[in-house]
């Protein structure tokens, strides 16, 4: 045990965590050169696109110092807030971490909260200044941003380079010397911490786990506490490049498990594994169940695949337990489900999955969190609003509670200002604000989590010039002014672009949605009006005004097979578009609502 | 019944909104009409047995070729094809090129028939467009023109910038006056990459109206309608016994040969079309090559071109015909798309055809697009 290190990386988005992922697993052999490929973690298609880790991963590598051998296991964690529930458990699962900096960019937000995380969790921190090569990077300030954060010795910061492998030797040094050997117990009962699960479709669900004392061996009759369930170790192993199986997993290290698991629900992250006939008397502090933060409906775009997009979407819940969904109707869309997701970035990713692995073309409506309401019939009785369908009447409605967070945003000090109007506007109240360095500043707000939904982070990217970053937790409910604003189309609603918005936003967005979706809604042989309401009332309204031409004035010879292709086309396009009443409208115009300000 | 189009692709100037293919150089003239006679040769069989009843020189500006250059290629038609008695022969013109003296040389030749190039009456809309000639050439080419053919087409554009309903309806009067039985009539069409398209994207001339055009379509179809002209096909007006015979082959799904740069073919099942370049197509016929591509069209490519031109003429598209070509699964399809379109009041059917009304006609394209059917990909 003494020569294992478990350690995760924390560092912002583009601040070359991946790629430095990439050179540790370079420097200590683990990877052939054969296996080598940029960003060799993240293995989904879309976290190499975007350059964004969404899983958790864990590997091993084995690495010699001073004639000792020692395996590291690196548990690389997700950066995006969605996940943080994710992040917590793999800190968790530590005794060290590696402070990613970029030395252009410095410390952002989500950095700070899950340093913070790391802290609280004793994790011994090794700063590293990453990205020193680059033209633009700023060492000494960056370091002196540091050393104020974490109150370290500047000595203590290693330079490096993800790209030139600079200071990647240093890295490795610093994990032996500074992260402390894991402490356990061989001899007690099983106590092992899930830190995160995979979707295999061969062998089932895979559990990574850290054992944290006793042993794991194959066959043990084993014993998930939270969710009572028992099931054998069909196999163990440790995570390298590929999964090495192995007898026994020990106290202090990290390891996969399989037990013929079918569902990813039945393997929840934070749950302690334990001996089913010797179990622990402790589970691992820590434990939640994840909740939904964000809800939307998803509709196939043609009705008839609506069972596909069922077998879809479990198929997908299979691999992403988060993703929580149950069947709706809409009367614009038919049938179709409504579903929770973590964040807008995860409802993404979900839609982006249905339509790459599953080739599921679907319409998103407009997202919204999860409020609470109370009628003047039963003033005390919750009625959960997840949909804006659900929002009792009006004139019944007694009260309304909405889901608050405390946002944080570290940002440099010549856009305080218009950062703090944007909070102001989305009725942020600033709790807090604090001077990290002279050209830092955290500003803390008690904020609605509805407005993040709608184009915040855009905004907040905008009015800083990309200089702010951003993270939130909630803290609970407060008291609301909620109304629903309904679009009609042809005078009639559609309900799928509804939206719940404070009443003092109501007209505003009205407005704004009617323009939006004017803009959006390509103009067809008549007119057709678009309203917004609240109840009755209409409170917004615009034209899409009939089409008047739409032929070309010659069609001879050399015309038409040009033309034949270019209507072969449109009518292509129109499949992606959803017809409500007599009127088309594409797929976009159901998000519109979150793109208002483009 | 099989025709032959044969592309001049030289112009004095380059009309701003147009992107057929042309240049504005001659110097290539010559090598090009020895190419186009070559090609004539080189694609003699490809008709069989089938006489060629039209020859139509389209451009560019064929008026620019003398009366022996055109000669030449009529020459090559008959030493290569089996052409009727009495072929339709139409040559496209433009007011610059047709002083007296042309036109009687013009009307010695086996040219039977004049297409214009008017455009419009006014000295305004014609700078506006860069055309070459001016509003004086324009009556008078047509004046001289008609003492010596009797089957003469004019073109005019509607829907220009700044030309008010009652300047328009002026033009449609002063065509309406030299009592010349075709007219062709086309909305001012922004094609991109034409000057046009620049100029409006610079915000030196301001964008076309469709409302505007949409008028002025209404204006031409009601005034000409009176005047005993039948509207058969969207942008062309003929009264009995004078549509274009060679035009008409096109909407109609028959068989014709493009000869010369950018020149299509089609001959019922294959569409070709040969290079749009000058130098390129003399060079591959100096290597004895036809430069072309040539694209066979499945049953539903086939489908949807004839909903597609039969949906822009009078005679519209037969039920009977869809189903004899087609099959009845493509009969039925169509019947239940064009539904909507019947309740709205934009298609109607009539003895087994199904033709656009008055109101569906100036949004052909996108109800033709909504009949398609899609090739499985």
């Amino acid at each position: 045990m003494k020569n294992i290190r478990n350690f995760c990386i924390i560092a912002h988005i583009d601040h070359g965590k991946s790629t430095l992922a990439d050179r540790l697993l370079d420097f200590t052999g683990s990877v052939t050169d054969r296996e080598k490929q940029d960003q060799l973690l993240d293995n989904m298609d879309l976290e190499r696109e975007r350059g964004i880790t969404i899983k958790s991963h864990a590997i091993q590598m084995e690495y010699t110092h001073e004639g000792e051998e020692y395996v590291f296991n690196l548990i690389d964690t997700p950066g995006h807030v969605d996940f943080s529930y994710e992040v917590s458990r793999s800190i968790a699962a530590c005794e060290g971490a590696l402070l990613i900096v970029d030395a252009a960019q410095s410390i952002q937000a989500q950095t700070i909260s899950n340093l913070y995380l790391a802290l609280e969790n004793d994790l011994e921190i090794i700063p590293v200044l990453n990205k020193i090569d680059l033209p633009s990077a700023n060492p000494e300030e960056v370091t002196d941003d540091i050393v104020d954060l974490l109150g370290c010795d500047p000595s203590e910061v290693i330079p490096a380079s993800g790209k030139t492998g600079m200071g990647v030797e240093n890295i490795l040094k610093a994990i032996i010397d500074r992260i402390p050997a894991p402490e356990g117990n061989l001899n007690e009962p099983l106590q092992a911490l899930i830190f995160d699960s995979v979707y295999n479709p061969f062998r089932g669900v895979e559990t990574y786990f850290r054992v944290i004392n006793g042993s794991i061996t194959k066959g043990q009759h084993i014993k998930f506490i939270n969710t009572g369930k028992t099931y054998f170790a069909d196999e163990v192993g440790t995570l390298k490049l590929n999964q090495v199986p192995k007898k026994e997993i020990k106290a202090g290290d990290v390891g996969y498990l399989i037990t013929g698991i079918k569902d990813a629900r039945e393997v929840k992250v934070g749950d302690t594994i334990t001996d089913a006939k010797n179990p622990t008397t402790n589970a691992i502090e820590g434990f939640e169940d994840v909740k939904p933060m964000v809800f939307a409906g998803i509709y196939p775009v043609d009705t008839e695949d609506y069972e596909e997009l069922r077998n879809s979407m479990e198929k997908l819940q299979l691999n992403d337990a988060s993703l929580v969904f149950q069947p709706e109707s809409s009367a614009a869309l038919g049938f179709g489900f409504r579903c929770g997701f973590l964040g807008m970035l995860h409802l993404e990713i979900i839609q982006e999955r249905l339509e790459r692995e599953f080739n599921m073309t679907v319409i998103t409506t407009v997202p919204n969190v999860s409020y609470y309401a109370y009628t003047n019939k039963n003033p005390d009785e919750i009625v959960i609003v997840n949909n804006p369908s659900d929002l009792p009447e009006p004139s019944t409605l007694n009260r309304v509670e909405e889901p608050y967070i405390k946002a944080t945003i570290i940002t440099k000090s010549d856009f305080v200002g218009p950062v703090m109007s944007l909070c102001i506007e989305k009725r942020g109240q600033i709790t807090n604000q604090t001077y990290l360095t002279i050209e830092r500043v955290e500003l803390s707000f008690d904020m609605p989590l509805a407005e993040i939904v709608f184009d915040f982070y855009d905004r907040l990217k905008t009015v800083s010039k990309g200089y702010a970053s951003f993270d939130y937790s909630p803290i609970g409910m407060r008291a609301s002014k909620l109304v629903r604003v309904d679009i009609l189309l042809n005078a009639q609603t559609v309900d799928a672009l509804s939206a719940l918005v404070h009443a003092d936003n109501a007209y505003t967005i009205g407005k704004k949605m009617t323009e939006k979706l004017k803009e959006l809604i390509p103009r067809q042989q008549f007119d057709i009006p678009v309203q917004a309401a609240i109840g009755a009332k209409i409170i917004a309204r615009e034209t899409i005004k009939a089409l008047r031409k739409d032929v070309t004035a010659k069609c001879y010879g050399g015309d038409i097979s040009r033309k034949r292709k270019l209507l072969e086309k449109q009518k292509k396009g129109k499949k992606r578009m959803r017809q409500v009443g007599n009127v088309e409208i594409p797929q976009q115009a159901f998000m519109a609502v979150l793109k208002l300000n483009d | 019944m099989a025709g032959i189009y044969i592309h001049i692709p030289f112009c004095k100037q380059a009309c701003y909104y147009c992107d057929f293919h042309f240049s504005t150089s001659l110097k290539k003239k010559d090598e090009l009409l020895r190419a186009l006679i070559k090609e004539l040769k080189l694609r003699k069989d490809e008709f069989k047995e089938t006489p060629v009843e039209t020859i139509y020189f389209g451009g560019g500006t064929p008026s620019i070729l003398s009366n022996e250059e055109l000669q030449l290629l009529i020459d090559s038609v008959y030493e290569n094809y089996k052409v009727i008695s009495s072929p339709e022969i139409t040559l496209e013109a433009n007011p610059d090129d047709l002083d007296k003296d042309r036109i009687v040389e013009l009307s010695k030749s086996p040219i039977n028939r004049l297409s214009i190039g008017i455009q419009s009456f006014f000295e305004k809309d014609l700078k506006l467009m860069n055309r070459a000639h001016n509003a004086d050439e324009a009556r008078s080419c047509i004046e001289e023109a008609k003492k010596y053919f009797s089957n003469i087409s004019i073109d005019l554009i509607y829907g220009i910038q700044g030309a008010t309903n009652e300047q328009w309806i002026k033009n449609i009067e002063i065509a309406l006056n030299f009592e010349i039985p075709h007219i062709s009539s086309y909305a001012l069409t922004v094609e991109p990459k034409t000057a046009l398209a620049s100029f409006i994207e610079k915000g030196i001339i301001e964008d076309v109206d469709d409302e505007q055009a949409h008028q002025q379509f209404l204006i031409l179809k009601d005034k000409l309608e009176e005047e005993g002209f039948v509207h058969y096909e969207l942008s062309n007006f003929g009264k009995e016994g004078f549509f274009s015979k060679n035009n008409s082959a096109y909407w109609q799904g028959k068989s014709y040969l493009g000869i010369g740069p950018s020149a299509h073919s089609f001959n019922g099942i294959q569409r070709g079309w040969n290079v749009r370049n000058n130098t390129k197509y003399i060079k591959a016929l100096e290597r004895n090559e036809l430069p072309i591509e040539i694209e066979t069209l499945t049953l539903t490519d086939r489908y949807n071109e004839y909903i597609m031109t039969g949906l822009r003429t009078i005679w519209g598209v037969s039920l009977k015909k869809v189903e004899e070509d087609f099959g009845k699964l493509f009969k039925d399809y169509l019947i239940e798309r064009a539904d909507i379109f019947i309740n709205q009041h934009l298609l109607y059917i009539d003895d087994e055809h199904i033709r656009v009304t008055r109101k569906g006609q100036f949004l052909s394209d996108g109800i033709s697009s909504e009949l398609f059917k899609l090739n499985l990909a």
